[in-house]
């Protein structure tokens, strides 16, 4: 019962959300509605999960003095700070939760991407090397697309951004079209074979 | 020349980090302005779009995106919000992401205060939900299903912006500005393929390859792709509104200029010093 119960549940709302695409008439459309209400209510009651999650697992590193834990009060503090201001004074602007956010949370993450550029620029350094043929076509394609995608390649050359755009629309776009039909196939295989009760990973099981 | 050639190769990682941040920061001090021409292309197609929808149109746009994006997206956000209160629309704004709702509040807020659009007459900001595909099928039949009241607790059944905009067929243009999943892909399989709405975008540079097939097939009728087209959008919204304030991403487009030159003269030096060492090297040891 334990097994067959939540296969049974996936297959009538797997074969649900199937009909619910092609048949936009009642019964169809009702349920499948529902069950996209259901899915949303499901979801928002994941975000309370991943709350408590973050709670235990900080806690737990600042008991038991795990690695690095002194960062781990400095999440707990900020995560009620932003909560408590959230509850207490509302989301609108000129309050504390919007003061904190626009003052304390965009910079902060604006900051963690920036150093991306850092490290691109000292990996590109060390490893984008001219080994072969195809790591050079790889080379001169990335030049051509990093100068067409600022002013400067227009100024140098005014083909460059067309020849550019020419490898963004047609070479890329074979390449990612491909990417695209095969990992909707391995979408579609996967999914019926979860409906079908033949992929069962998602039960926790090994089988 | 060797020994030269050996420092090169070894060169301390912090000084590859110095001069790129002296890449970025000198521009910007600086001011330095380079001419943004844009052609034909996905940044011209969205514009085109906006301009030809009737005037008082409904346009939703998803901000997808977190703070770490938002160097690239809100420019996006900005002028797209200054296009479509300028041509009279309306706009009703919405995000998968959490951070995402208050980030369009800014954008909206700052430029509908600077262009006298109202709040629930001009545009609304449903705030954030969970979903994403999900959501937008059921937005397909009901919007206030999943949005029952707005960010701000307002019942939507009371917004006049909202009286004739029952679902996402009452929708003119879905805009999508995406940092990642849940976005794009989201919005044209769900809200384009099924309800036949037409969909645009923005998202950042490196994931703007992926959404080229969906401009190819016609699914999405325009991408602005990173802050070059962020910038591409904002030259095309001032070109002839001279009193448009000048936006973010244009001054940034001479520091990315700068950027990608220092990234390629290090590509350049790394390989020469591959060439002239490692190979020769190699060849001796053989």
């Amino acid at each position: 019962m334990r097994l067959f119960l939540p296969l049974l549940v996936t297959f009538l709302c797997g074969i649900l959300m199937i009909l619910h695409f092609f048949v936009p008439h009642r019964p169809i459309s009702t349920l499948g509605d529902g069950l996209t209400e259901w899915y949303m209510i499901v979801a928002s009651a994941a975000i309370f999960l991943g709350s408590a999650n973050l709670i235990q697992v900080h806690v737990h590193r600042i008991s038991t003095k795990a690695r690095n834990w002194q960062y781990s009060p400095v999440v707990l503090g900020g995560f009620a700070a932003m909560m408590v201001a959230g509850l207490v004074w509302g989301l609108e602007e000129n309050r504390p939760f919007d003061y904190m956010f626009q003052n304390m949370v965009v910079p902060m993450g604006a900051t963690m991407f920036s150093l991306l550029a850092f490290f691109v620029a000292s990996a590109a350094f060390r490893a984008f090397r001219a080994s072969n043929w195809r790591a050079t076509l790889l080379l001169t394609s990335a030049f051509i697309v990093m100068l067409g995608r600022v002013p400067l390649g227009g100024l140098i050359w005014k083909r460059i951004p067309e020849i550019s755009e020419w490898m963004m629309q047609v070479p890329n776009m074979a390449g990612q079209r491909a990417v695209m039909i095969g990992a909707a196939l391995g979408v579609v295989s996967t999914s019926l074979r979860m409906i079908f009760g033949i992929e069962r990973s998602y039960l926790g099981g090994t089988d | 020349m060797r020994k030269l050639l050996e420092k090169l190769d070894k060169v301390d990682r912090r000084i590859i980090y110095l001069l790129m941040a002296l890449s970025v920061f000198l521009p910007l001090a600086l001011r330095l302005n380079y001419p943004i021409p844009v052609g034909s292309g996905p940044s011209r197609d969205l514009f085109d779009t906006i301009d030809s929808l009737p005037a008082g149109s409904v346009v939703l746009m998803s901000y997808d995106y977190d703070p770490s994006t938002m160097p690239e997206l809100q420019p996006m956000a900005v002028a797209l919000t200054q296009h479509l209160f300028s041509r009279g629309h309306r706009i009703l704004a919405m995000a998968f992401w959490p951070q995402g709702a208050s980030l369009s509040q800014e954008a909206l807020t700052a430029v509908g205060d600077s262009l006298g659009a109202v709040q629930y007459r001009d545009w609304v900001n449903l705030g954030y939900t969970v979903g994403a595909g999900v959501s937008i099928v059921r937005m397909g039949s009901s919007i206030r299903a999943v949005y029952p009241q707005d960010r701000d607790g307002t019942p939507c059944d009371s917004i006049p912006m909202l009286r004739h905009v029952q679902n996402l067929r009452d929708i003119d243009l879905v805009i999508c500005l995406s940092a990642g999943d849940p976005g794009i892909h989201a919005w044209v399989m769900m809200a384009h393929d099924r309800f036949g709405v037409p969909v645009g975008g923005g998202c950042t540079a490196v994931s703007a390859p992926e959404f080229y097939t969906y401009l190819g097939t016609g699914q999405m009728v325009g991408l602005l792709g990173g802050l070059k087209g962020a910038a591409d959008y904002e030259t095309m919204v001032r070109e002839g509104r001279e009193n448009t304030p000048a936006g973010l991403a244009t001054p940034g487009m001479a520091a990315q200029s700068i950027a990608h030159l220092v990234i390629m003269g290090f590509i350049v030096i790394g390989n020469i010093t591959y060439l002239i060492l490692h190979r020769r090297g190699r060849g001796e040891a053989r």
